[in-house]
């Protein structure tokens, strides 16, 4: 048995305090009704209202979704591809390069990718729009993809692919009707990561879009530069909720699931 | 020819929009700022055929480098950010080890729920994070409020827009990747390590610096260098939260390019960024393959 | 087992296998699995790989499922090379260490996973399903999930999967390694019943000798990428040709010396074969090698057909007499044979089976604890040593008595516990005389 003190106790109230108080201020005054973030002057919820009027944000979540939804469906796929080359495929040439492109973009600091990014685009004469955020997107968001899905690939039992093979599966369709569907969780997840680093890039973003295409991270950016804002606050309030809905019910789906294959299990062994 | 195809799709994809964009950097980084549009020569013209790209290589050089060294704005900001990514390190992991530890030291029932509730954070966004720090630091900022009622201070404190601020948001931003890799090292140590600990005549301290320390030494190392790493070239927090005295080379970056626009210099803060972080880097490697290393067996 | 029908298809010339290894290397980097191996499998057999991890049986498994191409050599099944075939093409199946059921399939998707493959009506199909949902018992599961169902039900699970296809070769990888004792051997029984209903060749790879030993028709025991000897499992128990598979195959004494002729005995260079066998009263003769068929061997067609290869010395299971003169009383020498001195304070060994060509030759005498006696008084035996109990093992069905003759070797006696505690008159520290047969082991010369 653990031993668990008034000491761990302690260190964890002030730690989730000091994570979560923050974020819970910020909501509380999201529902304020003056403008003064800092001065509490009864509740309201019109900074909601407002910020449904407002046509640029609207706009700019609009495009940052639009950008998501194909830089993380695309980087599923290539990341997907590529950790499959870097668990299976163990000697062709340039192998270490691959590796190395696919680790480096993890630690690379943003500005840099952004910058690199930016450079090509002018280099090869391509207008920066959605199209150029989506490529980078892309680029970064599939090597953690792939990083995702590789773990996984790691710890599955090879035996199942080669049992496919043995069965008659061509290797594309051992892919498709047994490893696809057995790691499905690892990239459905991956493609969730991709796409909230997606929602969340201010970085690469700013470099990589142009005046034609601007995300709602560089709006939030460029408004919060001026200082602290009610209708930031409320546009926060949405966006922290809607993450939290969505990370508890992936939670308790996937706790469910584990739940019943336990039982299962111990159904199974009663005989 | 499925294989091939395979490795060749996500194989040339990073080669043209990562390594390729890399070289340009350096390319641009060994090239003079220029009034032009794109501001820098010389251009590589491959019309021009040998000749023309002999000369491009003979046009090369390291003045922006050399640029770099004669101008102490460049080195001031590099070791600042150091400095900065170094002690908002250590003050991460000053908060992060007894909260992983008391996860881990949490009934089992527990854990997953408080696992869950260091990853949250992480899924939000990294800009709204910061920025409910400006409301908390400002000047008629919540802090000081409390700070001003319980009786504390009798004038407001200067938190924003100072390096303090700064390091709030680097250690607030980044505990969670500090928190997790310990936790995981000491989720994993048998218990009775301690009991024998004990037994053999160890104090609950001594025990504590004598065994679960050591044992959690792959997980501090991670968690320093997963913090340290994304420090040095933050950009969001200094802008955010520092003030103008507040030197990141990030930031710096960051301004060299769209202020100034001098790309060759902003490609060569970039080069040497990345040779800073090398080090680094390499050190995260190891820790990472001598951890699989202690799994394997 | 072989008594009734006596499936020897090695030894009928008139067969062709239905697996040839022909000169087979298999190399991994500088590491060789397989070393230059040839070897024939015929149809119908029940072919066990036996050897410790590491010794090239799995690699020899994978390189028939089509999983690993031979470095050198050719793998031939029903005469047609194998070595360009891919898995996916090749009329095996493999039943895998872990089973390798898919786990987002139910079990009759899962048996049915192969034949979906062909062309095979939906009908058919199910028919066939059906027909393998019987065999293994299963039909009851036939919706759950694998994670729904216990570890033997699983097991066949995955013989039914690998079976669905009819395939001419069945390869099973430690089938039973995942199962518990008492469930293992109640599988095994299964197993072969279920090989002789389907007339499938079974390749099967294991680690465990009992296992081996039970199921198989031939035992091929390996060790560092060669096959050391490829015999029936009582010949290879029996009649081992080397000390490493005399070790590895259950129990035993070694003993090293170097041979003498037997002078007593009946004449030497008997030009008639069968001589010897005759001599022997109460058991049945052993095929013995006849002189001028080996001399033609050597002098004309080794160049040809490469160089002749020593029947194995089989010995006869013991006989009714046999059995119950070890219990008490121990007949008389057989004439021929060498004696063994290995041991200055200890008699000769009076081997009778021993080969009298190998006279002089440094050699190590095996025999099997079980086939020594132990008695306190000296018993009228060909072959009687002097030594003090040192420990003794119970393990219910029988004792192991450990016993330090005179000069300092270790011997381990094994004896049934027929009467209750009936033994037990030794005990420790008691002096011994250790008895056996002058057929009781064998001299090995490796």
């Amino acid at each position: 048995m653990k031993r668990f003190s008034w000491f761990n106790a302690t260190a964890l109230t002030l730690g989730f305090a000091f994570l979560y108080l923050p974020m819970v201020i910020l909501m509380i005054y999201s529902f304020n009704e003056s403008k003064l973030v800092t001065v509490w002057a009864g509740f309201s919820t019109k900074w909601y209202g407002e910020l449904i009027q407002n046509e640029a944000f609207l706009n700019a979540a609009w495009v940052t979704i639009k950008v998501a939804v194909f830089s993380s469906t695309i980087a599923t796929i290539l990341g997907t591809m590529a950790a499959y080359v870097l668990v299976r495929a163990n000697r062709f040439k340039g192998r270490t390069l691959f590796s190395g492109m696919i680790y480096a973009p993890l630690v690379m600091p943003e500005v840099i990718t952004g910058l690199s990014l930016l450079l090509l685009f002018i280099g090869i004469g391509l207008d920066r729009g959605v199209l150029t955020i989506v490529l980078a997107h892309t680029t970064f968001a599939m090597c953690y993809v792939s990083v995702v899905v590789s773990s996984r690939l790691v710890s599955f039992d090879r035996s199942l692919e080669e049992a496919a093979l043995d069965l008659g599966c061509s290797p594309w369709q051992a892919f498709r009707l047994v490893t696809l569907p057995i790691i499905a969780p690892a990239v459905i997840s991956g493609w969730l990561l991709a796409f909230t680093l997606s929602l969340d890039d201010l970085v690469i973003a700013s470099f990589t879009a142009g005046p034609s295409a601007t995300t709602l991270p560089i709006k939030i950016f460029s408004a919060v530069r001026l200082g602290v804002s009610p209708e930031i606050n409320a546009l926060s309030t949405i966006m922290i909720a809607i993450v939290t809905i969505g990370v508890i019910g992936a939670s308790l789906i996937s706790k469910q699931a584990s739940l019943k294959q336990q039982r299962d299990e111990q159904a199974a062994a009663r005989g | 020819m499925r294989r091939f195809s395979l490795i060749a799709v996500p194989y040339i994809w990073l080669l043209a929009l990562f390594l390729i964009p890399f070289l340009i950097v350096l390319k641009i980084s060994l090239s003079d700022a220029a009034l032009a549009i794109p501001p820098y020569a010389p251009q590589l013209d491959f019309a021009g055929g040998w000749g023309a790209v002999k000369a491009f290589f003979a046009d090369l050089d390291f003045e922006n480098f050399e640029f770099l060294t004669t101008d102490d704005l460049y080195w001031k900001a590099y070791l600042s950010s150091l400095k900065i990514a170094l002690i908002s390190t250590g003050f991460t992991l000053l908060i992060g080890y007894p909260i992983a530890y008391s996860m881990a030291r949490a009934a089992p029932e527990w854990r997953p729920t408080l696992l869950m509730l260091v990853i949250l954070p992480f899924w939000t966004s990294f800009l709204i994070r910061v920025y409910a720090w400006m409301g908390i630091l400002s000047n008629e900022g919540l802090l000081n409020q409390f700070l001003l009622w319980s009786g504390l201070i009798s004038e407001p404190l200067t938190i924003l827009n100072t390096n303090t601020a700064v390091y709030i948001g680097i250690v607030y931003t980044y505990l969670p990747f500090m928190i997790l890799p310990i936790y995981s090292a000491l989720e994993k140590m048998d218990d009775s390590l301690l009991e024998a600990a004990e037994d053999l005549g160890c104090s609950r301290t001594s025990a504590f610096w004598l065994v679960t320390v050591p044992l959690s030494k792959t997980g501090i190392i991670a968690g320093c260098l997963l913090v340290f790493i994304p420090t040095l070239g933050e950009f969001v927090i200094p802008s955010l939260l520092g003030g103008s005295q507040t030197l990141m080379i990030g930031k710096v970056l960051w301004e060299e390019f769209f202020n100034n626009r001098d790309w060759p210099v902003a490609s060569a803060v970039a080069i040497i960024l990345l040779l800073i972080l090398i080090i680094p880097i390499i050190l995260f490697q190891r820790n990472e393959q001598k951890q699989r290393e202690a799994e394997g067996q | 087992m072989a008594q009734e029908t006596l499936f020897e298809p090695w030894n009928d010339p008139n067969e062709s296998p239905l697996i040839q290894f022909k000169n087979v290397t298999k190399k991994f980097g500088d590491f060789t699995a397989i070393d230059d191996l040839t070897q024939d499998i015929y149809a119908k057999e029940f072919f066990a790989l036996l050897g410790p991890s590491g010794c090239g049986k799995t690699t020899m498994m994978r390189m028939l499922g089509g999983f690993e191409t031979p470095t050198s050599g050719t793998i031939q099944i029903a005469g047609q090379d194998m070595n360009n075939v891919p898995p996916n093409k090749r009329a095996v199946n493999m039943m895998f260490q872990s089973y390798a059921l898919f786990p987002h399939l139910s079990i009759y998707e899962n048996i049915a996973f192969g034949l979906r493959r062909t062309d095979m009506a939906k009908g058919a199909i199910d028919a066939r399903v059906n027909e393998m949902l019987k065999l293994t018992r299963l039909e009851k599961f036939a919706q759950r999930k694998p994670h729904q169902i216990s570890g033997g039900q699983r097991q066949r699970v995955a013989l039914a999967r690998s079976l669905a296809k009819a395939p001419k070769l069945l390869l099973l990888d430690e089938p039973l390694g995942a199962l518990d004792k008492k469930l293992r051997q109640d599988t095994q029984f299964e197993l072969m019943d279920i090989q002789e209903k389907t007339g499938t060749t079974f390749v099967i790879v294991t680690h465990d000798q009992e296992e081996a030993m039970t199921v198989a028709s031939r035992v091929a025991v390996m060790d560092e990428g060669r096959i050391i000897q490829v015999a029936t499992p009582d010949v290879i128990y029996e009649a081992p040709n080397t000390t490493y598979v005399a070790d590895f195959i259950g129990d035993v004494n070694l003993i090293k010396g170097t041979v003498e002729l037997r002078v007593s005995s009946a004449p030497v260079n008997d030009p008639e074969p069968g001589a010897v066998a005759e001599n022997i009263v109460d058991e049945t003769p052993s095929p013995q090698p006849n002189k001028l068929g080996e001399w033609i061997h050597d002098k004309l067609l080794s160049p040809i057909i490469g160089e002749r290869i020593e029947p194995i010395k089989r010995l006869p299971p013991p006989s009714t007499a046999e059995l119950a003169a070890s219990q008490e009383k121990m007949q008389t020498a057989q004439d021929g044979g060498l004696l063994l001195n290995w041991s200055d304070k200890n008699p000769t060994i009076i081997v009778s089976n021993g080969d009298e060509t190998k006279d002089g030759a440094t050699l190590t005498f095996a025999i099997r604890p079980e086939k020594l006696n132990i008695s306190k008084t000296k018993p009228d035996a060909p072959n009687a040593l002097q030594g003090k109990v040192i420990d003794i093992a119970y393990l219910g069905n029988v004792s192991t008595y450990y016993v330090e003759l005179i000069g300092g070797q270790m011997i381990k006696a094994q004896m049934a516990n027929a009467r209750r505690l009936a033994r037990r008159d030794i005990t420790w520290e008691d002096d011994v005389w250790v008895s056996f047969t002058d057929t009781a082991g064998v001299l090995l010369e490796r």
